[in-house]
């Protein structure tokens, strides 16, 4: 994952020819559309994004593909690697089709170019989806031109040659050569019009235990370079001092006792706060730590979370008064339900991501040229917000991706706070390399959070014990400043719990307050799942009858036939209505986003007052699985992190200040608190689906339904135990 | 002022004050960068080192104190626990986004050199001091099972 | 991390127009003044110690038994302060804050208190406090025994185990010796950072537990 980015080779003009368009990106999507138009946005993006820039030169196989003179391929991952598992995934993409050899194809991070890669946005657990269809044809299209070569070398037809391991052969006359041996010729042959891609039952690759990680040993030895460990040149470190209330500005500051820090360079103010320029990274915490500052806090927010929940609250029962947008509606809603009610509601508190690497960013700022060195997610929105920030174009930002230690959606704004103040201070020291550092504490006070959420449902069964009338209120600040929230709302909105319901009514409240929020693993179902997965076990309850029955009940209603298959592949994998040792308890929740569907089981029991979770079991439809082990190894961290929240993870104000600033007082969950993970991957032909994000939504409610199957007492808020 | 440090077999000659913890010292004038800071006050291990072969967390060691011991990183890890605890770490795929891996290592390197067969319990005892934000977790514990079996296949 | 996957070809307009958007915006504010570094007065939160009251200020309690136990409790503030309390925990995992929350990372104490073999308490803490910030340090750091085990006890049955010899593991001359003497104590008034020390001084609490001793030792109910 170190090697160089594909070479620029200046002064050749980028034009888009019938090769570039089939090995370049398919960058019209789907439809491999040959010759040129002039109107397709995505040139016109890509003109935009790199004029200015050195020319590319995707090589002979596209941008994706470099294969050396030695024979070794390497496949170039446009995507932010931060432990997904991305890179492995899609150059099993490429390698199955192409039939290199796996064991030695090296996986190679791009540098931001929009012409080459389109938009390099790593976000909602799509890259795999995305990708499928356009990387297997460049793989493909690569092979085909390896088969020509062949077959015009030894004037044998194309059909009798085959590719296995990087090796081309044609067996009835004994003849094979390397990619290496066939390079020159096969680079001079045009790509197929339409490559022709294997059927899923013809994968040598892709679906097996062989699709392992390419990184685990520069990561298993201290040799994988993140960008807390990049030093340029003359480089200096800076830190920043930011306002400890959201929405406080800078008033005055003293930077004389911060100046006499041996290794500070310079102090100033940046729109942020305070900079703090030194040698390394000591003198620059130290020179921040002797500023003297006030803040002007009359614009700031001041309350504290009890305040912030009660509001919510008020929100949704109409005390208090914000505009509310319906996302579903049916039947007469107008209407007040009758009959027999349930109510609940349930507070979800602000959380952090937390990745093990603090926020950090190198810049370098010389002219009309910026270079970053960043874990860019939404890379090619990071190179716009550089280059406004630094005043020159896209075109001449380069921004070099590193892998992030990390991230769960905190590198991933659209506002890039980060590699923007790091890009700003960049601007003023005279052409020096800055790295900035945000320490824990930054990380964890400046925002950026999963919202606040309250949700509030008011439910009538009908006399199927199903639910016949369904009011549904969520309140949450808004993900992106337009449109109707339905970032929060996905997971409730379409939901097949709504299927037997003639009354409908379900509405989002977004109040506006200065705490940022913003995108965190599975955004909003990290608290719609919550919601339904534990509304829909007490509605069970009410109706009398077994969750995973009833569930069964709700999805046949709502023709729901993949979670079925999931449910019926979780009851048995997890001995759903087996007896367990007195003590515990079993709890389920299924959940679909992103296209992928995943249940899991808890086995929880109480120990003196403690939540223990043993083990879970979690059943994945993922459409076809690329990387078996990825999926699981995503389904393990997803849970740990999902778990981590549900526990423990909870960011509180009291008066305006955040309360939690590291690991002892926002704890993930440790060794000694991990469940056993037990991952089952349905079969599947359906193309891939992500697996970056889907399986942290059920385990709170899993947990949540096994604690309420021991005990009776729903869970009205997060984290476990805690009063919102 | 000049501080002498024993890095990895080699005495280094570090010119900073004595209260400097190790980490800055280590990433910043060694230029080591194995050693990653995730918190600065001993939460996370990320930082973890060995001093004089104990397991040390760096970010809350001054460079005086240190000064008067053998430092082991990440980067000088070596012998048959470092190595059967890296292979066991590839062939598990233990690692996600890697940035705690080197203080995992370094804990499970401590664990491994003082006892050659620990249990889950030793294990969790002795690892409880490393967050994993991706939780790998149970590819670690296994990978700790790993690296001692095969030891003890060896010997 | 959700972006609403539309068709490619707008979600690249959507983006040249965001990054217009954003370009007007900035022009239009862009006479942003930023403040100057100017002289502040340097705002020093003092480190508040609670006083303990001098073994004097009971000399006014004439009743002997009275007084015991009015010394007791002075001397009771300490031993119930967090400072303390913590390192006495009734399990075998230590608390941290003044909140008392259960010691994070989980740690044990170990066979000698001085943590599990694997996991010893000199891995974060060392001989003297870090930085004066972060990581508390003292030489001898150490849980107390088991059986001294003040969390979760009233004072008075915090006395009763004092001198319990079942449960003390300590002479009456070590228990003044401990509190009056030892360095791992005395970091109880020098806790670094924003740790609010225990009340008083040492010198003060040793003071009082002799005056205490003198006067028969008595303790609350």
């Amino acid at each position: 994952m170190t090697d160089t980015p594909p070479s620029d080779t200046p002064k050749r003009r980028f034009r888009l020819t019938r090769r570039r368009m089939i090995l370049g990106s398919g960058l019209v999507g789907g439809a491999l559309v040959v010759g040129y138009t002039a109107m397709n946005p995505m040139q016109v993006g890509g003109a935009l994004l790199t004029a200015g820039g050195p020319d590319f030169d995707p090589g002979p196989f596209g941008p994706y593909i470099r294969i050396d003179a030695d024979g070794g391929v390497a496949i170039v991952n446009p995507q932010q690697e931060m432990g997904q598992g991305i890179h492995a995934a899609l150059a099993a993409m490429i390698a199955e089709e192409l039939d290199a050899d796996w064991d030695t194809v090296r996986v190679v991070d791009a540098r931001v170019n929009f012409a080459a890669y389109g938009p390099q946005m790593t976000a909602g657990s799509h890259a795999v989806a995305y990708h499928w269809d356009k990387l297997r044809k460049t793989g493909a299209a690569a092979r085909s031109m390896f088969v020509d070569a062949a077959a015009l070398r030894w004037q044998v037809p194309r059909r009798l040659i085959t590719v296995q391991n990087g090796v081309v052969s044609h067996p009835q006359s004994n003849r094979s050569a390397s990619f290496a041996e066939l390079l020159t010729d096969a680079a001079r042959h045009a790509p197929p019009r339409e490559p022709v891609l294997k059927r899923p039952e013809e994968f040598r690759l892709i679906g097996t235990d062989r699709v392992r990680r390419k990184d685990c040993g520069p990561k298993s030895t201290g040799r994988q370079v993140y960008t807390q460990d990049i030093q340029r040149p003359d480089m200096l470190v800076a830190m920043v001092a930011h306002s400890p209330r959201f929405g406080g500005m800078l008033k005055r500051f003293d930077d004389r006792d911060a100046r006499r820090i041996k290794g500070v360079v310079d102090v100033f103010a940046i729109e942020t706060g305070v900079a703090v320029l030194a040698q390394d990274t000591l003198a620059a915490r130290r020179g921040r730590d002797a500023l003297r500052i006030e803040w002007d806090d009359s614009a700031a927010e001041r309350r504290s979370s009890p305040e912030l929940t009660a509001w919510y609250r008020d929100i949704a029962v109409g005390r208090a008064v914000i505009d509310a947008t319906s996302f579903e509606t049916r039947g007469d809603i107008e209407q007040p339900q009758t009959g027999d009610r349930f109510e609940t509601t349930i507070d979800f508190p602000y959380l952090a991501h937390a990745p093990m690497e603090p926020l950090d960013c190198v810049a370098q700022v010389r002219g009309w040229d910026v270079d970053i060195w960043s874990g860019s997610h939404l890379a090619t929105l990071d190179q716009v917000q550089a280059a406004l920030t630094a005043r020159t174009i896209p075109g001449r930002v380069k921004l070099h991706v590193l892998p992030a230690g990390g991230s769960f959606g905190r590198r991933g704004l659209m506002s890039c706070d980060y590699l923007v103040e790091c890009v700003r201070i960049a601007r003023r020291t005279g052409h020096r390399p800055v790295k900035l550092m945000w320490t824990r504490e930054d990380e964890m006070t400046g925002g950026y959070y999963r919202p606040m959420v309250h949700h509030q449902a008011s439910i009538v069964l009908g006399a199927d014990g199903l639910p016949s009338d369904w009011r549904h209120r969520i309140v949450a600040q808004r993900l992106i400043p337009v449109g109707d929230n339905p970032q929060n709302s996905e997971g409730v909105a379409g939901s097949p719990y709504f299927a037997a319901a003639n009354t409908l009514d379900c509405r989002i409240a977004s109040p506006e307050l200065p705490v940022s929020v913003s995108f965190w693993r599975s955004v909003g179902h990290s608290h719609t799942a919550m919601a339904m997965e534990h509304i829909v076990d007490q509605l069970a309850r009410r109706a009398r009858r077994d969750p995973a029955e009833y569930r069964r009940a709700l999805y046949q209603k709502a023709g729901a036939t993949g979670r079925l298959r999931v449910l019926e592949a979780l009851c048995t994998r997890a001995g759903w209505g087996k007896p367990l040792e007195d003590g515990w308890a079993r709890g389920m929740a299924l959940h679909d986003c992103f296209g992928t569907i995943v249940g899991q089981v808890a086995e929880v029991r109480l120990d003196s007052g403690r939540l223990v979770v043993r083990r879970v079991v979690a059943v994945v439809d993922c459409g076809i699985a690329v990387s078996p082990d990825q999926v699981a190894a995503q389904m393990e961290g997803g849970i740990g992190f999902g778990l981590s929240a549900a526990l423990h993870g909870a960011i509180t104000l009291k008066d305006g200040v955040v309360q939690e600033d590291n690991f002892d007082s926002y704890a993930p969950v440790r060794m000694d608190e991990m469940p056993l993970v037990e991952t089952h991957i349905l079969p599947s032909t359906r193309p891939p689906t992500g697996m970056g994000e889907p399986g942290v939504p059920p385990i709170a409610p899993a947990v949540a339904n096994a604690l309420f199957a021991l005990t009776g007492t729903p869970t009205r808020s997060l984290p476990f135990g805690r009063q919102a | 002022m000049t501080h002498s440090l024993f890095v990895n077999g080699r005495l280094h000659s570090v010119d900073t004050d004595g209260d400097a913890p190790l980490l800055w010292v280590l990433r910043d004038h060694l230029r080591l960068t194995g050693t990653k800071y995730g918190c600065g006050k001993a939460q996370c291990g990320a930082c973890t080192v060995h001093a004089d072969g104990q397991p040390v967390r760096s970010c809350s060691l001054s460079l005086a104190d240190a000064a008067t011991s053998r430092i082991e990183t990440i980067e000088g890890a070596a012998g048959p626990e470092a190595e059967a605890l890296t292979a066991a770490w590839v062939a598990r795929g233990v690692p996600q986004c890697g940035f705690c891996q080197s203080g995992q290592l370094m804990s499970a390197l401590a664990l491994l050199r003082a006892n050659s067969a620990p249990t889950d319990a030793d294990i969790d005892a002795a690892m409880s001091g490393n967050l994993c934000r991706c939780a790998t977790y149970n590819r670690i514990r296994a990978g700790i099972h790993d690296a001692a079996a095969a030891l003890g296949d060896r010997s | 991390m959700k972006l609403r996957r539309p068709r490619l070809s707008c979600l690249s307009i959507a983006m040249i127009l965001f990054a217009l958007i954003i370009l007007i915006v900035a022009i239009l504010l862009r006479p942003l003044t930023l403040p100057k570094p100017e002289a502040l007065s340097a705002a020093f939160a003092p480190v508040v110690v609670a006083p303990l009251k001098p073994v004097s200020a009971f000399n006014a309690i004439v009743d002997p038994a009275a007084r015991s136990v009015a010394l007791f409790q002075e001397a009771g503030r300490v031993i119930r302060h967090p400072r303390c309390m913590n390192c006495h925990p009734r399990t075998d995992r230590p608390t941290q804050t003044d909140a008392m929350r259960p010691h994070m990372p989980a740690v044990a104490r170990g066979p000698d208190g001085a943590g599990d073999p694997h996991l010893r308490c000199a891995t974060c803490h060392n001989d003297a406090n870090f930085t004066g910030r972060d990581v508390p340090g003292n030489p001898q750091w150490l849980l107390a025994l088991i059986e001294q085990a003040w969390q979760g006890r009233s004072l008075g049955e915090t006395c009763r185990q004092l001198f319990d010899p079942a449960r003390s593991y300590i002479t009456r001359a070590e228990l003044l010796e401990h509190m009056a003497n030892d360095a791992l104590v005395g970091w109880a008034w020098h806790p670094g950072g924003d740790r609010p020390p225990a009340p008083g001084t040492q010198a003060q609490f040793g003071a009082l537990i002799a005056a205490w001793r003198e006067t028969d030792a008595r303790w609350p109910a």
